[in-house]
């Protein structure tokens, strides 16, 4: 261990106990028990290595070595933002710079009979009992010391609450930046989402990033989804050459409901995401999509669990990803079916092309089927672009470079036509294009 | 326009076509038959310019340019049109956005401005008529789920679509029930003209009833053995092969 690593672990032990004694009477509630917890479950662990079998191939190394700022100001303005050309269109638009909400930046659309969207932190002002409710039940067993992290630190992000029987007909879409143009920064926003009973909506989480110095943003959002209830959850990363991105969605799914995640990774340095779903209900569906373009040195890593715990449920997962120059993905699917969850139906895909000799693609399907009356699938695939495609459509006079853009283009719209809010599918189609049109 | 002077193809290796023969003149239509295995396709691939064949000799001179040294694309924007014998699936890409990108990037390569949305439809609709192709097989994906006549169907749509000068259709009736047959064959005689010339891959003399060829040729083991006028193909399709064959042996004795 090098001794950086041990200053980034110390530091961020550090930090929370210098706050923890500024506090006054909040240190005794609840919401900080919790985070007293976490943040000695984060000292036990310590980051991980690739030791752990979680993290056989994606090194935290190099994310740990630097030093990052947790507390700096929001200097952002509208006008910092035209660069990044965000799609628009009439939604609950929320701005979350250096992980903590931007109200100016913000428009909400909703009325708050339909859906209560607040930031954390207002949300825990106004309500600390409906807010601590929910903060950490999902994830209070998960013993990934990133999570813990996030949870010691949990101060911003955004709470959102659907109540029963809403149908929310505009998206909310939430916008993470982080503005490292004048330093490293780190920010570990917490999400919590509560979508109640017959309740539907849609929810994006969008990553960007300005600036070319380091940024890391360690990400945790809990969603609970109601029983018959429709939720759609798109993440969308965006980012840097210089970000580091790890994030955790877990997700607790009651009976007859369906939920929806697309997690496209366009750019960035080094990925980690987590999607976990507990399917504790009968009748559920859970869908999970993924797609990843790595180039460059880039690294992007993909844990995904199923965790069916009751019967007549069914969960599908495609995961797709292109790789070109060096870049290194991972894709780690776990599907667990639990001795009651009899006539589950999960099934798993995960198809990659790699472009490059020096590209490398580390696919691993993990299924633990304790019952006995299930039908479950996986498959993977890793090869190159079908020669007899590309044959036919150059015998049609389209070149080489462009029959293989159209191609890849095909192969990304899977999942990418999954993707139910306009203007987040048609800026992902125009940024595809772009990179296709790269190289 | 095609010129083909003692071609040698092989495959892993392997020799399939063993120095062929073949002279076709603007206009004219050549049918090529020949018992399984004797090397059509592969000489149909080579033509449009498959890459997993290796050349060993022998060149194709068309329209006066070295048609070997051109990549599949340019052929094709030079006028060489290949149906398939087993047309390829092609998940996510509709057909007609396919045609769109094949079609402007032809006219890109002859120097001309790309086709505008409205004058495409209209012309993709015409043609679509032609071969009685049903509309919404357009908006699917390129052959994907397509039936076998649906797929064979799909490959003279695109051809009356882009217009080739030599077109080459390998077993574009095997699998088609007999109105889609005469339908293809109308499509295929519609663009009959003093310029553009077809090379047509068959087994039956049926398809011969439709496309009138000027010549008929008998590829065997990687050679044309035999050539004549559409008579031949009668007389193929009533003695079978082996008449042939013993001839080819007989020579090959004596050589
Ligand atoms: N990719 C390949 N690898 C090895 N051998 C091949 C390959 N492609 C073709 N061949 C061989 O070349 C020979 C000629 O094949 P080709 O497909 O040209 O025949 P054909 O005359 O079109 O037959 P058919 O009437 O059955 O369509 C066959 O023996 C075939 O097995
Ligand atoms: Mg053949």
């Amino acid at each position: 261990m090098s001794t950086e690593t041990i200053d980034l672990k110390t530091k961020l032990i550090t930090d929370f106990h210098a706050r923890e004694s500024v506090m006054n009477g909040e240190a005794k509630s609840a919401f900080h028990q919790k985070k007293r917890a976490a943040i000695a479950q984060f000292d036990e662990l310590g980051f991980p290595t690739i030791k752990n079998e979680e993290w056989k191939y994606s090194n935290v190394r190099d994310l740990i070595s630097a030093s990052y700022n947790f507390n700096a100001s929001d200097t952002l303005s509208a006008d910092d933002l035209v660069d990044l050309k965000m799609p628009e269109q009439a939604a609950n638009i929320l701005y979350f710079v250096n992980g903590h909400y931007n109200a100016a930046l913000s428009t909400m659309v909703s009325s708050t009979d339909q859906i209560i969207i607040d930031s954390l932190q207002n949300a825990y002002k106004n309500n600390p009992e409906l807010v601590n409710s929910y903060f950490d039940e999902l994830v209070k067993d998960d013993t990934d010391s990133f999570t813990s992290l996030n949870t010691a630190f949990a101060h911003d992000g955004v709470f959102i609450h659907v109540p029963d029987n809403k149908t929310v007909e505009h998206p909310v879409i939430l916008r993470f930046v982080s503005d490292s143009r004048q330093e490293n920064i780190g920010s570990q926003p917490r999400n919590i989402i509560a979508v109640g009973k017959n309740a539907h909506v849609k929810i994006a989480e969008a990553f960007r990033t300005i600036g070319e110095q380091r940024s890391f943003t360690n990400v945790v959002t809990e969603i609970n989804v109601g029983e018959e209830a429709g939720v759609e959850y798109y993440k969308v990363q965006n980012e840097s050459e210089n970000a580091y991105h790890i994030g955790t969605t877990q997700v607790r799914m009651l009976e007859k409901s369906h939920f929806y995640a697309a997690t496209v990774t366009l750019n960035g340095k080094f990925t980690r995401n987590n999607l976990n779903i507990v399917i504790d209900g009968e009748h559920c569906e859970a869908y999970m999509y993924g797609l990843y373009f790595p180039d460059g040195t880039q690294h992007v890593d993909n844990h995904t669990v199923a965790d069916h715990r009751k019967p007549n449920s069914e969960s599908n997962e495609l995961y797709k990803g292109i790789l070109r120059d060096k870049s290194k993905g991972v894709f780690n699917g776990k599907i667990f079916v639990r001795p009651d969850a009899q006539k589950t139906n999960a099934f798993q895909s995960c198809k990659n092309i790699v472009l490059s000799t020096e590209a490398t693609m580390y696919t691993k399907p993990q299924l633990e089927i304790f019952a006995d009356d299930v039908k479950c699938s996986h498959g993977t695939t890793t090869g190159q672009i079908d020669e007899e495609a590309l044959f036919y459509m150059r015998s049609r006079g389209i070149s080489k470079p462009e029959a293989m853009s159209l191609l890849m283009f095909a192969f990304c719209a899977d999942v990418v036509s999954q993707i139910k809010i306009d203007s987040i599918r048609e800026y992902l189609e125009n940024v595809i294009a772009e990179k296709l049109s790269e190289k | 326009m095609l010129s083909i002077n003692g071609l040698r193809a092989s495959i892993e290796g392997k020799e399939i076509l063993k120095g062929i023969n073949l002279e076709i003149k603007p206009g004219e239509v050549h049918a090529i038959m020949g018992p399984n295995g004797s090397g059509k396709s592969t000489l149909a691939s080579v033509l449009a310019g498959r890459e997993e064949y290796e050349v060993t000799g022998g060149n194709v001179i068309f329209d006066g340019k070295e048609l070997l040294e051109l990549a599949a694309e340019e052929r094709a924007a030079e006028g060489i049109f290949l149906a398939f014998q087993y047309p390829v699936e092609i998940p996510g890409v509709t057909t007609i956005n396919f045609l769109k990108t094949a079609v402007n990037e032809i006219r890109k390569y002859n120097g001309q401005e790309p086709l505008d949305a409205a004058r495409f439809l209209k012309m993709v609709r015409e043609k679509a008529k032609l071969v009685s192709m049903n509309d919404s097989l357009l908006k699917r994906a390129l052959n994907e789920g397509f039936s076998g006549g649906e797929k064979k169907r799909n490959e003279i749509f695109q051809m009356a679509v882009l217009e080739p000068k030599l077109a080459i259709l390998d077993e574009t009736d095997s699998g088609l029930d007999i109105d889609a047959l005469r339908i293809v064959a109308e499509g295929v005689n519609s663009l009959r003209s003093p310029e553009r010339s077809a090379i047509v891959v068959t087994h039956y003399q049926r398809l011969l009833d439709y496309i009138v060829p000027d010549f008929v040729h008998v590829l065997y083991k990687g050679r044309i053995v035999k050539s004549g006028g559409k008579e031949l193909a009668f007389e193929l399709e009533e003695k079978g092969y082996d008449w042939i064959k013993a001839e080819v042996e007989a020579e090959e004795v004596n050589q």
